[in-house]
């Protein structure tokens, strides 16, 4: 890719990228895309937070003991791995059901224009 | 006291360099270009490149440290693994896929898509090269201080040539193997660490009937109520739990923004194994973490805390002694030699990366402008392998004995202030610009460093690494919960008041690429 004096680099291709971002589909897929990350992102790091100022300031609370010598602190740190593994299973399958299929469509079109 | 028979380890442990080192050097042979040398041709598979990664993050201060921590200090050694765990999830919902999209080696790659290159590329390399340092130093004193009791070698002599050896394999991994060649290192180390914990998490459950509460009953009877509530270590004072709070924020901030775990993202051939290898690592090392917690309690009972802090290796030494208390020598010989292995391996990887970074961001980009000879650039790199190698030798000899935890915990929390704000504004914020990268990783970085120096890890209490000096006035030891906010707020600010703003075609292709994998480079054919 060619650069400018600082090293920026200077657009090469004839495809009008700004006129690609601004159509529907585009924006379409763009919201698709942020509409599922960004709630997922605050929602487990909120959990994730409540649980560590939970650990870190009620105490007698996280000790209780729920079965045997089990107690709710140990139950909230596993509960944070279950979590963690059902985001991961979650936004994977969203992701090849919904963001994929858009993508590939797009890079198709992309080539395309790119070949003409 | 040394536990085990010293030359069995040592065995154990020369079987697995003479292993990796065949695989390596068979990896090798179709190195050629700096896509080879780099991204291992962009061949590897999600599958394979998320084991890579989970051995590339599953460190000495994973296996050893947590175990130790929660042996010891029960419940809030805990905190670390799902610190550790959760912060996967910033990788894999905002980063894993837009990153492997836009760019082709290294974490400058992304932020000069649209910034100006030159200023940019080297600030980030500035703060790659600052993170890769610190991580490196955590490693290579973790492993002078890990042979003291395995390998029986006591004196500061012989750790001093355990350390330079350790060096010496490393810089021959990554120079004959390059990126291949470190990814089966990894590769094998993963598979070895969580097997050989995976063998005695079941059996440590297995002596209390498969049941989780009768193994917490035997820690309490041993170590007393305590170790199961949170509070033993961070729960002191109020300032200890605000530092605990500030660990928080690092750990879960940190694992996106450290480079190499980012460059592994581009040793895959779409974004779709990029997301692949995020969900294979979360699973590896999440299950990983899952055995510390058995591990840590089994050794708090089986082994015993006065025994553990009474051995040469300290608190890092409840893993090895559980094994021994296990399966005798054996077993310790097999885990020891999946220690060094660890160490191994993690330090390759980070040294590969500081070598990209440098050769590709500093010498290639900046230096000479791009215009670099065909193979120029791995030249360069392989130079910068032994330079990184020897420095990290000497570096490691220098903080031998050093409390090692504050430098991992310290390499987060400059990845989280210097790299994440950056990485975050240019992938989601069309308006960001070059000054509010250059301020947010330079601010970020400076302020973490600054805050270190100037806190009770380096000066002003016992466990200090000057105990003699006081000139520390940051209460806290994780700079975390200032430095953090302070890069994403001067990214913000260095953007608003920026007069020049960029091309807004170029942050158009970015967008539209990053979402859509156009042009994204491709896997080499060979």
């Amino acid at each position: 890719m060619p650069h400018d004096d600082m090293g920026t680099h200077i657009p090469t291709t004839a495809i009008d990228y700004i006129a690609i971002e601004e159509s529907p589909d585009f924006i379409a897929h763009k919201r698709r895309h942020r509409s599922f990350v960004f709630p997922l992102a605050v929602a487990f790091l909120l959990w994730y937070f409540a649980y560590v100022l939970l650990a870190d300031y009620a105490h007698e609370f996280m000790s209780t003991k729920v079965i045997g010598n089990i107690n709710i602190g140990l139950i909230l740190g596993l509960s944070q791995f279950v979590t963690t593994f059902a985001i991961t299973t979650w936004y994977v399958s969203f992701a090849n059901r919904k963001l994929d299929p858009a993508a590939e469509k797009f890079r198709a079109q992309l080539e395309e224009a790119e070949r003409a | 006291m040394t536990v085990g028979d010293p030359i069995l380890n040592i065995s154990i442990f020369a079987a697995f360099v003479v292993v990796t080192l065949v695989i390596v050097i068979r990896a090798s042979r179709t190195n050629k270009t700096a896509n080879d040398f780099y991204a291992a041709g962009r061949s590897f598979s999600g599958g394979q490149n998320g084991t890579a990664i989970a051995g590339d993050y599953l460190s000495a201060a994973s296996f050893l440290g947590i175990c130790g921590a929660i042996a010891v200090n029960g419940y809030d050694g805990f905190l670390y693994s799902i610190g550790f765990l959760v912060a996967w999830l910033v990788a894999l919902l905002l980063v894993a896929e837009l990153l492997r999209n836009t760019g082709k080696f290294t974490m400058a790659d992304v932020l000069s898509f649209r910034l100006k290159e030159r200023p940019v590329r080297l600030a980030a390399a500035t703060a790659t090269l600052a993170v890769c340092f610190f991580y490196l130093l955590a490693q290579m004193a973790g492993a002078g201080g890990l042979v003291s009791l395995l390998l029986g070698v006591n004196d500061r002599v012989g750790q001093s040539v355990v350390i330079a050896v350790v060096g010496v394999i490393m810089i021959a991994y990554v120079l004959i193997g390059g990126m291949k060649g470190t990814t089966w290192v990894q590769i094998i180390k993963a598979v070895l660490l969580i097997a050989g914990a995976g063998v005695m998490t079941i059996w440590v459950l297995a002596l209390n009937g498969f049941n989780l509460s009768a193994l917490l009953g035997e820690a309490v009877a041993v170590a007393g109520e305590d170790i199961l509530n949170p509070g033993a270590q961070y729960g002191a004072t109020g300032t200890s739990r605000l530092d605990f709070v500030s660990l928080a924020l690092a750990l879960v901030l940190g694992t996106a923004g450290l480079p190499h775990v980012l460059m592994r993202f581009y040793t895959v051939p779409t974004a779709k194994e990029a997301r692949r290898s995020v969900v294979w690592a979360i699973w590896l090392i999440g299950l990983f973490y899952l055995f510390t917690l058995v591990l840590g309690y089994g050794a708090a009972y089986l082994v015993g805390k006065d025994t553990i802090l009474a051995a040469p290796g300290g608190v890092n030494s409840a893993a090895p002694l559980l094994a021994f208390e296990l399966g005798g020598s054996i077993l310790l010989g097999i885990i020891s030699a999946v220690a060094f292995a660890t160490i191994l391996a993690v330090v390759a990887g980070l040294t590969i990366t500081a070598a990209t970074s440098f050769a590709h961001d500093v010498y290639a980009n900046v230096i000479k402008k791009g215009a670099v000879p065909p193979n120029g650039e791995v030249k360069v790199a392989r130079i910068t392998v032994v330079v990184i190698g020897l420095l990290a030798i000497v570096g490691g000899i220098g903080v031998q004995g050093q409390n090692i935890a504050f430098l991992v915990a310290l390499a987060f929390a400059i990845a989280a202030s210097a790299n994440l704000p950056t990485i975050l504004y240019s992938l989601f914020w069309r308006k960001f610009t070059t000054r509010g990268a250059l301020w947010s990783m330079y601010g970020g970085l400076a302020s973490a460093l600054i805050l270190i120096i100037f806190s009770p890890v380096i000066s002003g209490a016992e466990t200090s690494m000057f105990p003699t000096a006081d000139f520390a006035w940051f209460p806290l030891n994780n700079p975390g919960i200032v430095s953090i906010p302070l890069g994403f707020l001067l990214g913000w600010l260095g953007t608003v008041t920026s007069s020049v703003k960029e091309d807004p075609r170029i942050a158009a292709e970015m967008e539209v690429r990053s979402l859509t994998g156009h042009g994204a480079e491709k896997a080499s054919s060979h």
